[in-house]
């Protein structure tokens, strides 16, 4: 009997062990996820008020040439070093990164507008849902860059058509998630319920297939800010996107890229911006969905 | 029953034929976004200084003045004789353009592909099966620094290190396999990995997620009732059945892939297809514009055809339904 | 008339370590199991009896789940092996089958592949006679033309088919022990009894001992030597077939066995309920753990919980030796 539980004793406080560290091992995973969240939006936010207090935080335009000071290396009167102008790269830098927030915002902002009512309006009516999901389909079957740098290329190389590019190119992805959202809802009992008491389409769009579109809606919208982020910079540099002299964080790099034997700054400050911007906004995604739906296929995007 | 190797060449044609109606859909929305879009090739043919009596001579010569409908119907007609155009600028027929430029983007995309295939499936499969670990995590962080890394950064990141400071590799530049295997490869190293780093983060977080809903499924734990090794699980039982959803993102990102090229072949000034298609966008290259896009979206659309039928290789579910 | 025993588990507790902390599924559960005999573990869903099952086999993920207690199989205690030592016995010395035959198969392999992949592992044997010896197994299991049929694939087959190919794969290596969660419940009944009485036949052939998980206890009446009963994860009764049916001692076994409908009796009668819910693992009842729902509950089932007594018929209730034995009209009348 006492051996007995003398041993019980020793195994229960060995397997309390266990489950401590087990215990442990979860509250680092939660953890984790929220962090994710949290890393995503300081980020973010970070970078959001950088690009709003860009010209109260350099002492250079980003547009003033000094011939003489050349492709100068980093220092303490040029954080980021100079360009191959002459051109203080921190400022530079900064009101690329401004750029590219607000292209980034724009087209998220355009495009949960168009695709919300895209998306809904085709969830409703049958009629559109084949003609607008077929078009989707065909702007989705060709690679957005390239429809992107056709469109800038014909329409002319500036922030506008930029954002109207981007916005052309990402409202299908956000017209689909919102269409599969809605149709979940339109396909309850309680929605033909309604429409027997005589809801308008209207309201029935709006006021109950609307809400249950919020979640995927607000998570698609950050990825769509990503890749907006992510093509813009792609696109200027090419030399398809914002035109030089304007900064922005593409143009930089085309422009370090020529330099990249002797110049590295130029290469590696606008593309940790470009990294950071993205990665954040990824994170943040990432982790608004884990909280959102956990139950989302994590590999999707 | 009709021996299966006949059913499955009767399929594959019916497929192929099936391809064309949404070809000819796709040459139609080509032809036309391309000549919606504003902007005038005999202009930027000419440049700045041009008068607008030669500008219109051009036109008129280019067959830029007849009405939309007509041109479209004598380039579609073509179409059907195999004639895709030919390009004014680089006074070459279409399709040879095509061509020449053709290999490089092929090794480069083959290259690319294998390497992040080669690398993200294992990657995905180890984070899978140690799910929460620190292995899992790192594997997961990386892979989000993958599709956070736009490819032609990581290619500039990559030519700084390997090409710069190192100089172990060629910062740019390309050449032909015959001047020798090694030489090819060098040259694409850096492409390839830049292009791949992005598709791998892709295909490892779907390997990452079919597998862990594969290894919840029944028949593990049959096999684990058989005495199966758990190395035998993974590899054998598991990863044929979570094949299909990894083969649809690799399918998927063909397109990545194509728009990848698009750019690192800038970057590296690789001569593919990728440089004739921003030249030809740039210089408003109708002809060549126009059927190279209709070229890539053929390969994609084969690509596909080839995913769907390898869907049937690796699960014998999607073979039936293909007999009844 | 008692052969040897085969299997003894004892003490067995089953621990799944959740994100809200460690859950008890299985606690103290004994029961032994000699060679060619059938022994019943009964019980609604969630009693714990698939748990111990698949603890038998140790087939549970054990980094989330604990196992304390004993199981001796031929001297040795199966919680105690290596993984290694645990395979070379899954499939050989004991085997499993499931409740869904249409899952528990790999789709994308052929059934011969499956059973000839036992055999590959368990015995030195090529390719070609593990594929001969599964043809051999599948026409054991009375599927026709099975030359034919071991190159088809799961989707390709009927689920009947399908739980005789499991059965094929579970017997491919003669082992000593079969354990059974549930193999009838996704079936068909026609097919039930087919499957049931294979089980049987082959149990006799092999001289095997069979566990046979089931909620159902006409399965248990039709095929049982012995029964144990669950309830919350603890057995609450276990005796001899006939005894159990016959002279049931715990309030739970006899509100389970009311509740089967008989053609024999009164068919205008209730079926009787046995009141209450399952209460949670996460929230076990002091005391007895039936007493919630017991209507023979006093305060000292409230208090303290029974241990599991007698010998050849064992019951755990404070009562059993009381009033319970004259159960009948009284209790039928209280349940409604």
């Amino acid at each position: 009997m006492d051996a007995k539980t003398v041993l019980e004793g020793t195994y229960f406080s060995d397997s309390r062990k266990e489950l401590q560290k087990e215990r442990r091992s979860l509250l680092i995973r939660r953890f984790l996820s929220n962090r994710m969240l949290l890393t995503g939006s300081v980020i973010t936010v970070l970078l959001g008020i950088i690009a709003l207090l860009a010209p109260f935080l350099t002492s250079y335009t980003p547009l003033e040439m000094q011939m003489v000071k050349r492709l100068q290396a980093p220092s303490l009167e040029h954080w980021f070093g100079t360009d191959n102008f002459g051109r203080d790269l921190f400022s530079r830098v900064v009101h690329g990164t401004r750029v590219s927030m607000a292209v980034g915002i724009s087209v998220a902002f355009i495009t949960m507008i168009t695709g919300t009512v895209i998306g809904l309006y085709s969830a409703y009516y049958k009629f559109l849902d084949h003609i607008l999901m077929r078009i989707c389909d065909g702007l989705m079957a060709f690679p957005g860059i390239l429809l992107a740098i056709a469109l800038t290329a014909a329409l002319g190389s500036n922030m506008i058509n930029v954002i109207i590019a981007l916005s052309i190119i990402s409202t299908p992805t956000i017209a689909r998630v919102v269409r599969s959202a809605a149709i979940v809802v339109k396909e309850q009992v309680y929605i033909e319920a309604l429409r027997a008491q005589g809801a308008s389409a209207s309201r029935i769009i709006w006021y109950h297939m609307a809400p249950n579109t919020v979640s995927p809606l607000i998570i698609q919208i950050t990825f769509v800010f990503a890749v907006s982020v992510l093509i813009e910079a792609a696109l200027s540099f090419l030399g398809a996107g914002i035109a030089p002299p304007n900064p922005s964080l593409g143009n930089i790099l085309y422009d370090g890229k020529v330099v990249i034997f002797s110049a590295w700054w130029m290469t590696v400050f606008p593309g940790l911006f470009i990294l950071l911007s993205v990665l954040g906004l990824n994170l943040f995604g990432d982790g608004l969905r884990d909280m959102l739906d956990p139950h989302t296929n994590k590999a999707k995007k | 029953m009709i021996e299966r190797g006949t059913i499955l060449k009767i399929y594959i044609l019916q497929r192929l034929i099936s391809l064309i109606p949404v070809l000819l859909f796709v040459a139609v929305v080509v032809f036309f976004i391309i000549h919606l879009t504003p902007g005038d090739p005999a202009a930027v043919m000419l440049g700045a200084d041009a008068s607008p009596a030669e500008v219109e001579a051009l036109r008129q010569e280019l067959g830029l003045d007849r009405p939309i409908i007509q041109q479209f119907f004598s380039w579609f007609g073509g179409l059907f004789t195999g004639d895709l155009g030919t390009s004014i600028f680089l006074k070459a027929p279409v399709f040879e353009l095509f061509v020449d430029h053709l290999g490089p983007t092929l090794s480069l995309s083959v290259l690319a592909q294998g390497f992040a295939m080669l690398i993200a499936i294992p990657m995905g499969i180890v984070a899978a099966k140690r799910r929460g670990t620190v292995i899992d995590q790192t594997f997961m962080v990386v892979s989000l620094l993958g599709i956070s890394l736009p490819g032609f950064l990581l290619a500039l990141l990559l030519s700084l290190i390997f090409a710069v400071q190192l100089g172990w590799l060629p910062a740019a530049g390309y050449r032909a396999m015959d001047t020798g295997l090694w030489q090819h490869f060098k040259y694409l190293i850096m492409p390839a990995a830049a292009l791949g780093f992005i598709q791998a983060s892709l295909i490892a977080r779907m390997t990452r997620s079919s597998m862990l809903d594969v290894l919840s499924m029944n028949y593990i734990k049959t096999a684990r009732a058989k005495g199966v090794k758990d190395i035998v699980i993974v590899y054998k039982h598991a990863l044929r059945n979570a094949f299909i959803p990894i083969l649809t993102v690799i399918g998927q990102t063909f397109g990545n892939l194509i728009a990848g090229t698009v750019v690192i072949e800038s970057v590296f000034s690789i001569p593919g297809v990728g440089q004739l298609l921003v030249q030809s966008i740039i210089s408003r290259d109708y002809a060549v514009l126009q059927g190279v896009v209709l070229l890539i979206a053929a390969s994609y659309v084969l690509i596909n055809l080839i995913v769907d039928l390898l869907y049937g290789v690796v699960d014998p579910r999607v073979r039936l339904s293909r007999r009844s | 008339m008692q052969k040897e025993c085969l299997l003894e588990v004892s003490g067995l507790k089953t621990t799944f370590l959740t994100e809200n902390g460690p859950v008890t599924v299985v606690n103290g559960v004994s029961f032994q199991v000699s060679a060619g005999e059938t022994l019943g573990v009964v019980g609604e869903s969630g009693c714990g009896k698939s748990v111990t099952s698949e603890s038998i086999l140790r087939l549970l993920n054990e980094k989330t789940t604990r196992y304390e207690g004993e199981i001796n199989y031929k001297n040795r205690n199966l919680l105690s092996l290596t993984e290694e030592e645990m395979r070379s016995i899954r499939g050989n010395e004991i085997s499993m089958i499931f409740q869904d035959p249409m899952t528990s198969l790999n789709p994308v392999y052929t059934i011969g592949d499956q059973i000839a992949e036992t055999i590959m592992i368990h015995q030195k044997v090529g390719k070609k006679a593990a594929f001969a010896k599964a043809v051999e197994m599948l026409r054991l299991t009375g599927i026709p033309s099975p030359e034919k049929r071991v190159h088809e694939y799961p989707h390709e087959l009927s689920g009947g088919m399908r739980q005789r190919v499991m059965i094929a794969i579970a017997l491919a290596c003669q082992p000593k022990l079969l354990v059974a969660d549930e193999p009838t419940t996704a079936l068909d009944v026609t097919i039930q009894t087919q499957i049931l009485d294979l089980i049987q036949d082959l149990k006799q052939q092999l001289d095997m001992g069979v566990i046979l998980i089931t909620h159902d206890l006409g399965v248990v009446a039709e095929v049982c030597t012995r029964v144990v009963v669950m309830y919350l994860g603890e057995v609450v009764e276990e005796a001899g077939v006939e005894e159990l049916f016959e002279n049931p001692l715990h309030p739970y076994t006899q509100g389970l066995l009311q509740s089967v409908p008989q053609l024999d009796g009164d068919r205008s009668k209730k079926l009787y309920v046995i009141k209450g819910a399952v209460p949670s693992l996460t929230n076990v009842p002091k005391g007895c753990r039936f007493a919630p729902r017991c209507n023979y509950a006093t305060d000292l089932c409230r208090q303290s919980e029974p241990e599991l007594m007698g010998n050849r018929h064992k019951v755990r209730c404070w009562h059993a030796d009381t009033n319970l034995q004259k159960e009948g009209e009284l209790y039928v009348a209280d349940g409604s």
